[in-house]
């Protein structure tokens, strides 16, 4: 709360709406990665606007989850400087790892892989997205090593 | 300002924009709309359906835009020179805009409650011989209830914005918007919320399309069959000034009143459109006027006709008799010797 | 040629830290800019210096500044656009990551200059950690007197936060971020009024790239004159170039303008020639708005001049041989890369960004993907090759916002220069049936397939 109170501090009077992305990026990133429907309804509640402008506003931008992930997601960028140099292979290979397939979460709800638009990454690639941080410059055996950080906990997300 | 637009100038006021002053030429001139509403503020632009050409910026800066423009957003320069309907420019990109409001478009006219009045439709068949050549498969969304007044058709949706707009300007709290992004943004509650308040009906009359139509006339009549009819009544929410749609006696449709570009005077109240279908309710000034040939007033139907008795239910039911003798037939419709060939094939 | 301007510090150690910073002349232009110059003065220096956008548009700088509206006596702002989202393009990251403070002295210049008192710097939502670096180095700031009230005593009051996205190429067009930062969906809007009038809480604002606002400190401790010195003509001062591809070096290049494309490409200094011996094979100058380059115009333009790197000489040619300097996405292609597929990924990206206002993009962007997609994967007829030139053709110039034009000139420039691989798709659909991600054979191989 204290971080959403800071972000709203960064606006004039009466401009509350304006911290709308900050704030739906704390509530989520303290809820499992994901907003509900409650949620998005407190955070109108905050912001003193409508609730339908808050769906409005998570449905628009893609790193806002309207459903539950994985608890590791990887999101590997798929856009074409990534993808000549081997980033869609690297997808093909964590969806053959994992045994599912982009877009999907493991069945213990530990691991999703999502193909996503370019991440700004374009000279490292090929990379993914985990958390706050970007891994570059992927092999598959790098990627074996993070999946197996991920499982003993050592992965920092934010 | 002077603008003059296909060869026609006119004196209008600072601040008009190219399309009202193309509506005030009238004619061929007019550009077609889909998003533009008159009435609503901040309403256009998106659908680019009145793209012109400026040949002539203004008087002080004669240089051609670059880029077609839309007119329902361009304001009027003193001395400006706009090509509509000459510039073949123009009409290609809108034929294109046509095209690609088409290409996810179910094409359900046939069971639209929208068709006949339709601004899709109308604009289609402004584009003459005209085969999609779109092949991969439509766009489609969930259906969504969104209340008992109003369906919500996804699927034809052009996202002209207008029911947002008028939710935003018109209604104490908006309930649905615009979700998702792309073409797959949608006009959603996202919680499946019935759209509920006092003027909510006008979304109806707003939505160029058959996306939103009136739940209470649904499947009811095509809508040139009804006859409209000027009428009001005391309200105490809104004018009550309307226009009813007639069949016989029987009021099946309240809207407001629309003009040629299919926008309402005034926008009328949920009570009104809903919850007064009785001819009893509604003084009747007359039938409405047509200002261009439709449909609608080709078979003539402001002459005093003398009144005809139909009683629907009546017919039907005894057409039914008739029918059910010419194709009535017995049970089993085969013979012994018949059936038992029948078996025989069966066996083997 | 190599002049460094943003990058002459970003190797000392701990540059991204407020001391080392300040113990480098770090914040000096600042003290001379609020205490010796007036707003106008500063924005003459700009306006000198010859300094152009350097978010893609390349509009020149100091001019965009004096559009803003003084006069009406409402509040001002400047917007930093930090959402580099454009495939290709990841120099600002680099900027920000690594040297943080050059920015935030930068924005507290040019609000002087506009005489904003709250200002905001709009970063894309998946540059978090890069977004956490600025909030510290903005703290650093304040705690240090250069934001907040009364700056240096002058009197100058100036607040500045760092905002976050949440993933949309479309908000890097300067309206729809300007509608995100009021925590709406990033539609842009129609212009006019523009942004100088009514932007940001319909109040006057600009809107400036990273790179350009970093630019401003050099500016005014150097003089806009000594600025437009560096560079080619009207290609003044130094660029990020941000390289990728399938070449040695990828990574971001500051450069003077007016370098040859061929010593970028092969010098050891830059990007070091290709990654194998597999041939060079097309080039995208700008980013993937910008239109793609067949081997022969890369080097050298139609009429046989060395192509440099300047505004000017990548757009030689116009759309039918050149291209655009854009922001600076400098992505090489060898010949295992298939143009089709490479135009089919492009396209999918715009029709995954296309905020879904305007018709013709909403619906043109997802018909030319399915086609390309189609078509890549064995399935295209001989028509769509013109079909997608008649969409793409149909979508620029007739949108709101540059995202359609950004969406059809890939496609244009594809079929314009590499037709006869697209014809290659639709005539010989089992030879690309069933391949991965890369071309099986080279065209170079299959050629004479064409012509039978």
């Amino acid at each position: 709360m204290a971080r959403i109170n800071e972000f709203i501090s960064h606006y004039p009077e009466g401009k509350k709406k304006s911290a709308m992305l900050p704030v739906l990026h704390a509530v989520q990133d303290a809820h499992d990665n994901w907003l509900s429907v409650p949620l998005m309804n407190k955070v109108a509640e905050i912001l003193e606007v409508h609730p339908i402008e808050v769906y409005e506003v998570v449905t628009f931008y893609t790193m806002f989850n309207q459903h539950p992930r994985g608890k590791y997601t990887f999101e590997f960028c798929r856009t074409s400087c990534c993808s000549i140099r081997g980033g869609e292979d690297m997808l093909d290979y964590a969806c053959n790892k994992l045994g599912i397939k982009e877009g999907e979460t493991t069945e213990d709800g530990m691991f999703s892989v999502v193909g996503t638009e370019c991440l700004g990454a374009c000279g490292y690639g090929p990379m993914l997205q985990l958390g706050d941080f970007y891994h570059e410059h992927l092999t598959e055996e790098k990627f074996d090593a993070l999946v197996e950080d991920c499982k003993q906990g050592k992965i920092k997300l934010d | 300002m002077k603008v003059t637009i296909d060869g026609h100038t006119i004196d209008v006021e600072a601040g008009t924009t190219v399309l009202e002053a193309a509506r005030a030429i009238g004619g061929p001139s007019v550009p077609p709309t889909m998003c533009y509403y008159s009435k609503l503020k901040d309403c256009g632009g998106k659908c680019r359906c009145c793209l012109v050409e400026i040949s002539k910026g203004s008087e002080r800066d004669p240089r051609p835009m670059p880029k077609l423009q839309p007119s329902c957003v361009t304001a009027v320069q003193d001395g400006m020179e706009v090509k509509s309907a000459t510039s073949p420019k123009a009409l290609d990109a809108r034929r294109a805009v046509s095209e690609f409001l088409l290409i996810n478009h179910p094409l359900d006219c046939p069971v639209c409650d929208q068709a006949g009045e339709c601004d899709l439709q109308n604009l289609a068949y402004g584009n003459k011989n005209f085969k999609t050549r779109y092949k991969e498969e439509r766009r489609t969304f969930e259906p969504e209830d969104i209340g008992p007044y109003i369906q919500l058709h996804m699927n034809r949706c052009v996202l002209c914005y207008r029911c947002v707009k008028l939710a935003d300007q018109l209604t104490p709290e908006r309930v649905h918007g615009v979700i998702g992004r792309g073409d797959h943004a949608q006009i959603s509650t996202y919680i499946s919320k019935a759209i509920d308040n006092d003027f909510s009906g006008n979304m109806i009359d707003v939505c160029p399309v058959g996306a939103l139509t009136d739940k209470t006339f649904r499947f009811e009549s095509r809508v040139w069959f009804n006859k409209p009819y000027n009428a009001h009544r005391d309200c105490p929410t809104c004018s009550g000034k309307v226009t009813l749609w007639m069949f016989g006696d029987k009021v099946q449709r309240v809207t407001g009143r629309k003009d040629v570009y299919h926008e309402v005077d005034e926008f009328i109240c949920n009570d009104c459109r809903f919850h007064h279908k009785n001819a009893e309710d509604w003084v009747i000034e007359g039938p409405r006027k047509f200002e261009k040939p439709s449909v609608l007033n080709i078979n003539n139907y402001i002459r005093p006709l003398k009144k005809v008795h139909i009683d629907a239910d009546e017919l039907i039911l005894e057409g039914r008799e008739q029918d059910e003798k010419k194709i009535s037939m017995p049970a089993i419709p085969y013979d012994a010797v018949e059936l038992e060939a029948i078996k025989e094939v069966k066996e083997e | 040629m190599a002049r460094k301007i943003l990058f002459e510090n970003i190797d000392i150690p701990g540059i991204k830290d407020y001391e080392v910073y300040r113990k480098n002349g770090g914040y000096r232009a600042v003290e001379k800019a609020i205490k010796t110059m007036t707003p106008d003065e500063i924005v003459e220096q700009v306006k000198t210096s010859g300094l152009r956008g350097r978010g893609g548009a390349g509009f020149p700088m100091g001019l965009k500044w004096s559009f803003i509206d003084k006069k009406s006596g409402k509040p001002r702002h400047l917007v930093v656009n930090a959402d580099e989202s454009e495939p290709g393009t990841f120099k600002d990251r680099f900027l920000m990551e690594y040297i943080p403070h050059l920015l935030i002295e930068g924005a507290i210049i040019s609000s002087f200059a506009l005489e904003a008192n709250l200002s905001y710097i709009y970063i894309r939502g998946e540059y978090m950690w890069v977004f956490k670096i600025l909030e510290k180095a903005i703290k650093e700031a304040y705690a240090n007197g250069w934001l907040g009230k009364n700056i240096l005593g002058t009197g100058y009051n100036l607040d500045l936060y760092v905002h976050c996205g949440a993933g949309a190429y479309i908000c890097g067009e300067e309206t729809a971020l300007i509608e995100s930062l009021e925590g709406k969906r990033g539609n842009p809007r129609i212009k006019p009024p523009f942004p100088a009038v009514s932007g940001l809480w319909a109040e006057p604002t600009v809107v400036n790239n990273v790179e350009s606002i970093s630019a401003v400190s050099w500016i005014v401790n150097n003089s806009g004159e000594e600025y437009a010195k560096i560079g080619l003509g009207k290609s003044t001062g130094t660029k990020l170039i941000s390289a990728s591809g399938h070449i040695k070096n990828p990574g971001v290049y500051e450069i003077e303008m007016g370098m040859t494309v061929d010593e970028f490409m092969n010098s050891d200094q830059y990007l070091g020639g290709m990654i194998d011996d597999r041939p060079l094979k097309a080039f995208i100058p700008g980013g993937s708005s910008v239109p793609i380059l067949p081997a022969n115009y890369i080097f050298k333009t139609a009429n046989g001049e060395d192509r440099l790197m300047t505004y000017e000489s990548l757009a030689d040619g116009g759309f039918t041989t050149g291209s655009s300097m854009g922001s600076g996405g400098f992505i090489v292609y060898n010949d295992s890369a298939c143009v089709v597929r490479n135009t089919w990924n492009f396209s999918r990206f715009y029709h995954h960004e296309s905020c879904g206002q305007c018709s013709p993009c909403r619906e043109g962007t997802g018909w030319m993907e399915k086609i390309l997609e189609r078509i890549e994967n064995g399935h295209g007829r001989q028509e769509d090759i013109d079909l997608l030139w008649d969409i793409q053709s149909k979508i620029e110039g007739n949108t709101i916002c540059p995202l359609g034009d950004a969406a059809a000139w890939p496609v244009a420039a594809a079929i314009r220069h590499f037709r006869e691989e697209f014809e290659y798709h639709v005539r010989f659909p089992e030879k690309i049936k069933n391949r991965n991600h890369f071309v099986n054979e080279p065209m170079e191989k299959v050629r004479h397939l064409l012509s039978l």
